[in-house]
């Protein structure tokens, strides 16, 4: 039952004192034929609502997530604390008197700076597809600004997450999809292949959707920067490296972050996130507008000589901003670096344990997240990647992602992330063995799963073929 | 040393050789050369130190008790229930819904969400929000290019700062802006608009009410527009919507707009949420999530993602938009607080902000020296003239812990007033303008 089926007329939660001044009547040409068709509840029928909403779904705060690609790790409370303070949430974007929120965006800066290996950082992208959007931006300036315009090509692996084509097609570019080796790395021959003088471009994720990290990343940083492109880094992979290796370090000239998983800012159920952008020095003069700058102590906004434009209204989404501080500066310089390290632990023991029942796609040793295939399973028993996924659900576990990346047939990609402990991984790896084992014996029984979450499985096409959008 | 995960000693030892390495480093074996040996990163202040810290730096922003700052985000009343209810871990702590068997709870609500939004717009459907009001304008232009035409009209009445973002998203696909000025009155000019819409112009943008508070004649630029063959496209402020005409009746074939003022606080500019709702024939060229009601395999109501083929995951480089996430967290203050003020409630807030508004022109324009620049019908916002400084107005103001209007020239102010300014706070405003005459 939606929020409009328990409306009732003359019915509202409305809390506004009564006007205190004379009525003004607008002039009747620009008003609306009629009300605007919203709902008439009390307060405690919407308390109850959503309420009841709210329990038909599954956070981090729920139980394992182990969501690959996403870092769903655990989102501290003290950064809601920190975000929900009055002298946050009550600035107007507009007005003076800012300095404590200025000095925040500056040393986030300079903390994501020493965490990449950047120098200068925007915080204005408000997503991690936003923040492509605004690198490929910059990069499109730097050539023209070089007078070299032929570049209008972009090159990224076919295992890369589809924002990169799309933001890159979104700047501009023509985009070239390049295969990856049979280990799912970089191929260096096909790159060699691709560059030329029209590469504006590689955009890279190290390590990869795989969760393998390249060792080959300087060959390929030479490959790019000898044929005049730029290298890119996709951040949403950043997790098991933060402040023990450095995009900086590896050759890359920009990358972007995504603070809403690799430093712990919640998802919210699909945003708000920030996806900041730093980069070298050479392409700091194109940064969007505004950025933070120091001078003595005292904080402001600047804009960057050759800067692109804005990509947001105001300076990002601030208060993202202050959940990312709040977990870097707690945690700080070792905090970061072994929470680094205990998510390629956690990583690498699901995988171990898990192994000997799927092939991984993951070589030995991983970093953040690996990938199984199901097709061995699925030719055997006709039980689906999809299937195993329904059926974890009912175990009380979030399923891994599903079907990506697209090079791995019948693919299932756990990110365990650090946060989780011992006792939890070997209660997932106990499903889904167990799971795995049910499939064996009786594999029609996972058709019907999920059996015990608030709906069975929904008809999507049916969805798609006759949608049905607002109530 | 503060930290977030839970291993002691001996699971890592444990895991360790479950996983068959004698050490955690060895996981990094072969990259040695690529550590960096030292960052330029403090140690960390745990949780106590860390929030003495971050209290510290909130108390050096000034928090004003009475606000009479709007141009693009507006200090409304948050109700109570708001905020409580989207605290709720289970909505926060989600991800995007990709397994609707566990997510109904958020997609059903982002469901209400596009119900709300598209019933405030008159328009038949609505995504799941973008990132804030200047991008969703921007996307929504791209959703209405056409093959062979590369221009687009643009108001002068809208957000400069919208402006900014536009311009940067069009640059990149070759789409050319020209601008249509403001006529005496403050609206956009209809004369201008007719001389420069041509046959190579794919859409027509305006701000409902505009930049400077005028209520534009949003139904005349529409006939215009549809005269002529092109698109049209506004950018409204949801609170206005519950009173004005709707994009709908303007004739616009897409409605955007700044979600902020439903139920988001200030926030020094973000998280936001961006609105865009379109006519059905625009379904297909929807950026973004979107949500749909189905059935579940024993038919019962079920809601799920759905026209994804429109999307970056499958499309990749021909998506109608790169955009992944939306701002499903604000889509979920906004239905809050439009639920919780309901038909009625959301009215008031409006008619509320209209008539103090006038109020306050009122007494100012009673002061000598004091003129409303625009002679245009407005809403919650207006432009003054003055013949003292805008810098002794906005000082004098700060002086009596008023945050003042947006200062846009020497001797001009445009000012916001909302339901949260009361009568006391006015009067007071106008005393502290007299003190400074």
């Amino acid at each position: 039952m939606t929020i409009f089926e328990l409306s009732k007329s003359g019915r509202t939660a409305c809390p506004l004192q009564k006007r205190d001044v004379e009525e003004y009547k607008l002039d009747p040409k620009f008003l609306r034929e009629a009300d605007a068709m919203l709902p008439e509840v009390d307060e405690l029928t919407l308390v109850r609502h959503y309420t009841a909403l709210s329990k038909k779904a599954f956070g981090v705060d729920d139980g394992f997530y182990p969501l690959g690609s996403c870092t769903m790790k655990y989102n501290p409370k003290i950064n809601e604390a920190a975000a929900a303070l009055s002298g946050f949430t009550n600035i107007h974007p507009l007005q003076d008197q800012t300095q404590g929120a200025l000095r925040l965006m500056w040393e986030l800066s300079r903390d994501l700076c020493a965490i990449t290996g950047m120098d200068m950082f925007t915080l204005q992208p408000a997503a991690g597809a936003h923040g492509e959007f605004t690198a490929l931006l910059m990069i499109k300036a730097y050539h023209n600004s070089r007078n070299d315009h032929k570049r209008n090509k972009v090159i990224a692996p076919d295992s890369a997450h589809g924002t990169n084509p799309a933001s890159a097609a979104m700047a501009g570019f023509e985009i070239i999809n390049i295969p990856s080796s049979s280990d799912g790395l970089a191929d260096l021959e096909a790159l060699e292949k691709a560059v030329g003088e029209d590469t504006a471009a590689f955009m890279l994720t190290n390590p990869n959707t795989l969760g393998i990290f390249d060792k080959n990343i300087k060959k390929i940083a030479d490959i790019v920067h000898k044929a005049g492109g730029l290298l890119y880094y996709d951040g949403a992979n950043l997790n098991p490296i933060m402040g023990i290796i450095r995009p900086g370090d590896m050759g890359f000239d920009v990358v972007h972050l995504n603070l809403h998983k690799t430093f712990s800012a919640p998802h919210g159920g699909g945003g708000p996130g920030s996806g900041p952008v730093g980069c070298k020095k050479l392409l700091a003069e194109f940064l969007p507008w505004p950025t933070v700058e120091e001078d003595n102590g005292v904080y402001r906004f600047s804009k960057p000589h050759k800067s692109i434009g804005s990509v947001k209204a105001f300076y990002g989404n601030f208060l993202v901003l202050v959940k990312a501080f709040a977990y870097i500066k707690t945690l700080g310089k070792d905090g970061i670096r072994n929470s680094a390290k205990m998510s390629a632990l956690n990583a690498n023991y699901l995988m171990a344990r898990l192994k000997e029942y799927f092939p991984c796609h993951s070589q030995d040793i991983c970093m953040h997240e690996f990938v199984i295939s199901c097709e061995e399973l699925k030719q055997r028993t006709g039980v689906s990647a999809l299937d195993l996924a329904k059926a974890m659900q009912d175990k009380g576990m979030h399923p891994p992602t599903m079907y990506f990346p697209l090079i791995v047939k019948e693919a299932l990609m756990f990110e365990p992330t650090e946060t989780e402990s011992k006792e939890t991984l070997d209660n997932a790896a106990d499903i889904i063995i167990e799971l795995c084992h049910e499939a064996l014996n009786n594999p029609q029984s996972f058709h019907e799963k999920p059996l015990t979450t608030p709906i069975g499985r929904p008809d999507e096409v049916k969805a798609a073929r006759f949608p049905i959008l607002k109530g | 040393m503060a930290k977030y995960y839970p291993h002691t000693e001996s699971d890592i030892k444990q895991m360790l050789s479950v996983i068959g390495i004698d050490s955690v480093d060895s996981l990094y074996a072969g990259l040695e050369e690529l550590k960096a040996e030292d960052i330029d990163l403090a140690e960390g202040m745990g949780q106590q130190g860390c929030e003495r810290y971050i209290d510290k730096l909130s108390k050096q922003n000034k928090v004003y008790s009475s606000i009479f700052l709007g141009a693009g985000a507006y200090n409304h009343y948050i109700p109570a229930v708001v905020r409580n209810l989207a605290g709720r871990e289970e909505f926060l702590t989600a991800y995007t819904p990709y397994q609707p068997e566990i997510s109904q709870g958020i997609l059903q609500t982002i469901f209400e969400y596009q119900t709300m939004i598209c019933n405030l717009c008159g328009m038949d459907l609505s995504n799941a929000s973008v990132y804030d009001g200047a991008t969703a304008l921007a996307e929504g232009l791209l959703m209405l290019a056409e093959k062979g035409k590369n221009k687009v009209l643009f108001s002068e009445g809208i957000n400069p700062k919208y402006l900014e973002v536009v311009k940067t998203y069009l640059r990149a696909q070759n789409v050319e802006i020209e601008y249509v000025g403001l006529d005496g009155s403050g609206k956009t000019s209809i004369e201008e608009l007719k001389r420069k819409l041509d046959q190579n112009t794919f859409a027509v943008a305006l701000a409902q009410p505009n930049f400077y508070g005028v209520i534009e004649d949003a139904q005349a630029v529409g006939e215009i527009v549809k005269q002529r063959g092109a698109n049209y496209i506004m950018s409204c402020n949801p609170i206005s919507l519950a009173l004005l005409k709707t994009p709908d009746e303007c004739g616009a074939d897409v409605a955007t707009g700044e979600g902020q003022p439903l139920g988001m606080p200030l926030s020094f500019g973000g998280p936001y949420l961006g609105f865009i709702a379109a006519k059905q024939k625009y379904m297909r060229k929807m950026v973004g999530r979107i949500v749909g009601k189905t059935t579940d395999s024993k038919g019962k109501e079920a809601y799920v993602l759905t026209l994804q083929a429109r999307e970056q995951h499958i499309r990749r480089e021909k998506a109608s938009s790169s955009i992944c996430s939306n701002q499903a967290h604000c889509a979920l203050m906004a239905t809050l607080y439009m639920a919780a003020m309901g038909k009625k409630g959301m009215k008031e807030v409006a008619s509320q902000c209209v008539s103090k508004a006038h109020y306050l022109a009122k007494k100012m324009t009673a002061l000598e020296g004091f003129e409303l620049k625009y002679g245009g019908e407005f809403f919650n916002e207006f432009v003054i003239r003055s013949k003292i400084s805008s810098d002794k107005i906005i000082a004098a103001c700060r002086e009596k812990d008023i945050l003042a209007g947006l200062k846009l020239g020497e001797n001009e102010i445009l000012w916001c007033v909302t339901e949260t300014n009361s009568v006391e706070d006015m009067d007071k405003l106008i005393e502290v303008l007299k003190e400074a005459m």
